[in-house]
């Protein structure tokens, strides 16, 4: 039997509060595709030089890449999101004012952390 | 005298008697990722290069073989239990539902395998 289900998103008003939710569980979703990237990674490390020149090849191109700097956006969002959400189930942080700066912060904290990350690595590299 | 309806008990829906235990375990595992992560993370960026010679003999530490299978395997577990939680919500009927679930843990309980695999290769070769 069709039930109604909440929230609907037709009639809902957007906001930070509901917009960071499903940007957590598609970074979620992101960092599972990185978790199996992860996974090859390492199965190339072992698997020997031959192996772990093509993983590295494939990751260093330009789709590679992208790839990479979106897990790592999606990594930081989702561990200072994550901390948010640890806060809220120990019971803080609840007051509007308290949410949205929280929120925020773990927008933009993820943007500087990424952008930081990258221009170490783009810094170091030859 | 039972009030659930004899379909709903051979169906074995209803109370399944561990009301938090998903819920917790995500949060328990989420705590135990944020310094695994981070450490990961400073840990590859510090790293002088990425080329596979520096990177076997960082992985081939103790600690850091302990700390990567770790990190791999608790990894795992909180992206299954994330996922696991989407395919509910959004896969709907039953055999789906069941199919999909079935194959999503095949999957995790295969990359947690290769990564543990992999990272105890490089690590156990003296």
């Amino acid at each position: 039997m069709p039930r109604p289900i909440s929230p609907h998103l037709q009639i809902y008003r957007w906001q930070i509060g509901n917009s960071l939710s499903i940007l957590h569980r598609l970074t979620g979703i992101a960092l599972a595709f990185g978790l199996f990237a992860l996974c090859y990674w390492l199965v190339a490390l072992a698997g020997g030089q031959r192996s772990y020149a093509v993983a590295v090849k494939l990751l260093a191109s330009p789709l590679g890449l992208l790839g990479l700097i979106g897990w790592t956006f999606a990594f930081t969002y989702h561990l200072l999101n994550g901390v948010r959400h640890l806060f809220w189930d120990a019971g803080y942080g609840f007051e509007r004012t308290q949410r949205h700066a929280s929120g925020w912060f773990a927008v933009l904290g993820a943007l500087v952390l990424t952008l930081a990350v990258w221009l170490l690595i783009w810094h170091a590299s030859p | 005298m039972s009030l659930r309806s004899p379909l709903g008990r051979v169906l074995g829906l209803g109370s399944a008697k561990d009301g938090t235990s998903h819920w917790w375990a995500q949060r328990v595992s989420a705590v135990a990722l944020v310094p695994l992560t981070v450490w990961f993370l400073i840990s590859l960026l510090a790293l002088p290069s990425l080329d596979y010679a520096t990177v076997r003999i960082w992985l081939s530490f103790p600690l850091t073989g302990l700390l990567a299978v770790l990190l791999v395997a608790v990894l795992t577990y909180h992206s299954y239990l994330g996922t696991s939680v989407v395919v509910e919500d959004y896969v709907h009927s039953a055999g789906t539902k069941l199919a999909s679930l079935l194959l999503l843990r095949f999957l995790y309980v295969l990359v947690g395998g290769a990564s543990i695999f992999s990272v105890l290769r490089i690590a156990l070769r003296t």
